[in-house]
């Protein structure tokens, strides 16, 4: 077990240190970003000293390690278009998003296992079909789509929820599921053919054939093998959530990091876009990381592979 | 058993309180509880409204800052404001009675340091704001007394009094020194009938009524007791927390949608004209990139490639007008005697194209920042013509920044004049050398310079008559069409909608 976290988790250290790269090299892609700093009507002396006072005379590599060095501690320079620390706007934002992923996982793995359990129970019923149906429908709806019918009919029709904003908890019911319901149909597919082939096997026979409770059986014997892959794929699927939220967000009026990395990039806010792609790459490299240690513990054959 | 039921019932209706806590949480609401909910898409880059060019912040400076002195938005009239009185001396020295009594949002007292560290450090270029074509006609100001200014001109400005009683806010000098540029543009601090009492850069503003304004100001007293700001992008969700109550005023709402909302019971709709003009402006050349604009027979097809009648009656609609000078027709000094129109005519444009080395048409970029469909509208018109322009859609701030870096071949500019009623509020800002202006004529500067600095009104149209006509003879930019702004507001509002484009919320109450 130990052998395989850390090669797992020197794997995770290659993947960081290449993401990390591709996001220092974004800000040079704009150009000379001494000019950039320097403004309009600069003259070629102000830019020359900029480029010095910077370091961006200095190799790339260097520059590299002072940038990653800073990165480290939570210093990712000043927006050009805010004129504020990249560090306090994006702390600013992030508790929004952070919480609008967490809230669609639980929504998602809440409304999908049980979906899956029971379809899996009565396979190739119309329990199975609706199921099935729900969770097509949950991959082929865009999710702006699907979160501006939510604000017509609970928003302005039912009058049921506030439609934008983040004021209070009821402000994140319609973002979290029109976000949420996006990761139903993985985890309900998954929990529906793992429960399948468990409850086809000789444990479960043997368990029923003892006499167990049925309702035993399925939550303590047979869900309890068949969920391994869900919780390892719950991780990955919290990484999609918090980088996928752009348009719910933007939908929802929430000012979460997603919106604001869309408009960063068309207001070429390089610093911010650069803070923002890093952060959230780091966030995924730990979620990929944690779902393999996950899947590890619960699967010993995983180790050995 | 029986203990581990009713923990479980414990839990659930845990849950429960927590859940309905959370629901019930008081939202902002309308009338009832005096909080007036506007929404906009902007983020506004800063409150320090020097560094800002964006219409949002001329509206909110509005209500923050006061002015020396402030024009009557019925009348047109200058009146004292900050200034209990305010005379020229000679043509370029003014000199100012300021009044006594007044107090900024934070305590500090109004004086004669205020006005003159506000008009020194603004108009010095090296503290470059973005606004310097509102104060680089300042020389500099010298305090009389401790109620008494005197401001310095560089040169004759017939438009001072629109600049001193529109751009040119006052700020309190002590805090200003003390929290800085930056600072202050998360934590503003004015005079006006509102103050800030929150910011969250990007997501909301709320401004409380300023309980001490002072009673003499023109501009009257504010009513209503919060104005909370919030930035919702999305056009659908705005509508629907109008029509919910959630908001209790919007604005730049398209046509079709303008015309849905009027049918709503809840809802006024008002459609009005707008100082804003549309225009195509062009790049003539530059290191940076190649353009095809260097040849004024390519500008000239363009103009003639786009149907601005057209774009006007079924797109913009209400008092939209076409435009053939890049300036707003009422304006001080704006004119379409003598200049070159240009009629909407494709098999001129293509063989103009033709003539000047582009028999199959030519590729291009447009760049465009705000009503996305006007700038597809152009594209398919210039499509049509043989010129294959790819909409390059961005920010307000990013396009200035590469438009003024001399990168922009051709882009789709809208201008405002900061709801200056002088044109050189627009020609200044497009064609005198500054700001935006990357055609840079010599001739053209020329005049835009004698128009600015004569005293004599005769004197000043004759000089921007001949600009305006240059300009439109060298097809410099195409000017298209003004711009009409849909508002839409709750019943119980009453507000009243201005063509200078500034909401002045502190004239609104609730009925």
């Amino acid at each position: 077990m130990i052998v395989y976290t850390l090669k797992r988790l020197g794997l995770a250290a290659l993947v960081a240190i290449t993401v990390s790269i591709i996001s220092f090299m974004l800000i040079r892609l704009s150009g000379d970003p001494a000019i950039a700093l320097a403004g309009e009507n600069a003259t070629s002396e102000q830019i020359e000293f900029i480029r010095i006072q910077y370091g961006f005379d200095r190799p790339l590599v260097i520059q590299y390690l002072d940038w990653a060095h800073r990165a480290l501690q939570a210093d990712f320079g000043e927006s050009p278009y805010f004129q504020q620390p990249v560090t306090r706007i994006i702390g600013d934002r992030i508790g929004v998003t952070l919480k609008l992923g967490v809230m669609s996982l639980i929504f998602a793995v809440a409304v999908s296992i049980p979906m899956g359990v029971l379809a899996s129970i009565r396979p190739n019923t119309w329990i199975d079909r609706i199921a099935l149906s729900i969770s097509v429908m949950g991959q082929a709806m865009p999710s702006f789509w699907f979160g501006l019918i939510m604000i017509i009919v609970l928003g302005v029709w039912l009058r049921l929820l506030p439609i934008s904003g983040t004021d209070s908890f009821a402000h994140y019911i319609m973002p979290t599921i029109a976000l949420g319901y996006y990761g139903i149909p993985a985890f309900m597919r998954l929990t529906r053919s793992g429960m399948l082939e468990v409850l086809s096997s000789d444990h479960i026979r043997t368990a029923r054939a003892k006499g167990l409770r049925w309702g035993k059986v399925l939550f303590k014997h047979a869900l309890r093998n068949a969920i391994i892959p869900v919780v390892a794929l719950a991780a990955v699927q919290l990484g999609f959530m918090l980088g996928g939220s752009i348009v719910i967000e933007s939908v929802f009026a929430l000012h979460g990091i997603g919106y604001l990395a869309w408009e960063s990039i068309g207001r070429r806010d390089l610093p911010v876009v650069q803070a923002i792609v890093l952060l959230l790459s780091m966030i995924f490299v730990a979620l990929t990381l944690l779902s393999d240690i996950i899947n590890a513990f619960l699967d010993p054959r995983i180790r050995v592979k | 058993m029986m203990g581990s039921k009713l923990k479980r019932i414990g839990w659930i209706g845990f849950i429960l309180v927590i859940t309905f806590a959370w629901i019930a949480a008081p939202v902002w609401a309308g009338k009832k509880d005096d909080v007036l909910n506007i929404a906009w898409e902007k983020e506004l880059e800063t409150l320090n409204l020097y560094y800002q060019t964006a219409r949002e912040g001329v509206i909110l400076g509005r209500h923050i800052f006061d002015r020396l002195i402030h024009r009557d938005p019925e009348s047109g009239e200058y009146k004292g404001c900050l200034a209990k009185s305010f005379k020229w001396i000679d043509s370029v020295t003014m000199e100012f009675e300021l009044r006594e009594g007044i107090t900024f949002h934070n305590g500090e007292k109004f004086d004669a340091d205020d006005v003159v560290f506000t008009l020194n450090h603004m108009s010095n270029p090296e503290n470059k704001v973005k606004v310097y074509q509102y104060v680089g006609w300042i020389k500099n100001a010298e305090k009389l007394g401790p109620y008494k200014v005197k401001i310095n001109l560089k040169d004759p400005t017939p438009a001072a009094f629109e600049f001193l009683a529109g751009p040119v806010m006052i700020y309190p000098d002590e805090y200003y020194q003390k929290v800085g540029m930056k600072e202050f543009g998360v934590a503003p601090i004015g005079t006006g009938p509102y103050k800030v009492v929150k910011v969250t850069p990007g997501k909301e503003i709320v401004m409380k009524k300023n309980e001490n304004y002072f009673k003499e100001s023109p501009k009257g007293q504010p009513v209503i007791g919060t104005i909370r700001q919030r930035t919702i992008p999305e056009a659908n969700t705005k509508m629907a927390e109008l029509m919910t109550g959630g908001l209790d005023w919007i604005w730049h709402i398209p046509k079709d949608q303008a015309e849905k909302l009027a049918q709503m019971p809840n809802i006024d709709v008002v459609a009005a004209e707008t100082m804003r003009v549309g225009f195509l402006y062009f790049l003539l050349d530059s290191p940076q990139v190649k353009t095809p604009f260097t040849d004024i027979r390519v500008r000239k097809a363009v103009a003639h490639a786009i149907d601005r009648e057209a774009i006007v009656k079924n797109l913009v609609g209400g008092d939209s007008k076409v435009v053939h000078t890049t300036c707003y027709p009422k304006q001080f000094g704006c004119t379409e005697e003598g200049v070159t129109k240009y009629d909407y005519n494709p098999e001129k444009a293509k063989k103009l194209l033709a003539e000047a080395g582009y028999p199959n048409g030519l590729d291009v970029d447009l760049h465009a920042y705000r009503d996305r469909p006007y700038a597809e509208a152009v594209v398919n018109y210039l499509r049509d013509s043989g010129i294959r322009a790819k909409l390059q859609y961005m920010q307000y701030s990013a396009l200035r920044e590469i438009g003024r870096a001399r990168k922009v071949p051709m882009a789709f500019w809208t201008w405002g004049s900061n709801s200056v009623y002088d044109i050189s509020a627009f020609v200044g800002n497009w064609y005198k050398g500054t700001g935006d202006d990357v055609i840079r004529d010599p001739q053209v500067m020329e005049w835009l310079n004698k128009g600015d600095t004569s005293i004599d009104p005769a004197v000043r149209k004759e000089n921007y008559k001949k600009a305006l006509q240059k300009i439109t003879e060298q097809a410099y930019t195409v000017p298209l069409f003004t711009w009409v702004a849909n508002y839409a507001f709750s019943k119980e509002l009453d507000f009243k909608a201005w063509p200078d484009e500034i909401p002045r919320f502190y004239m609104s109450k609730w009925k």
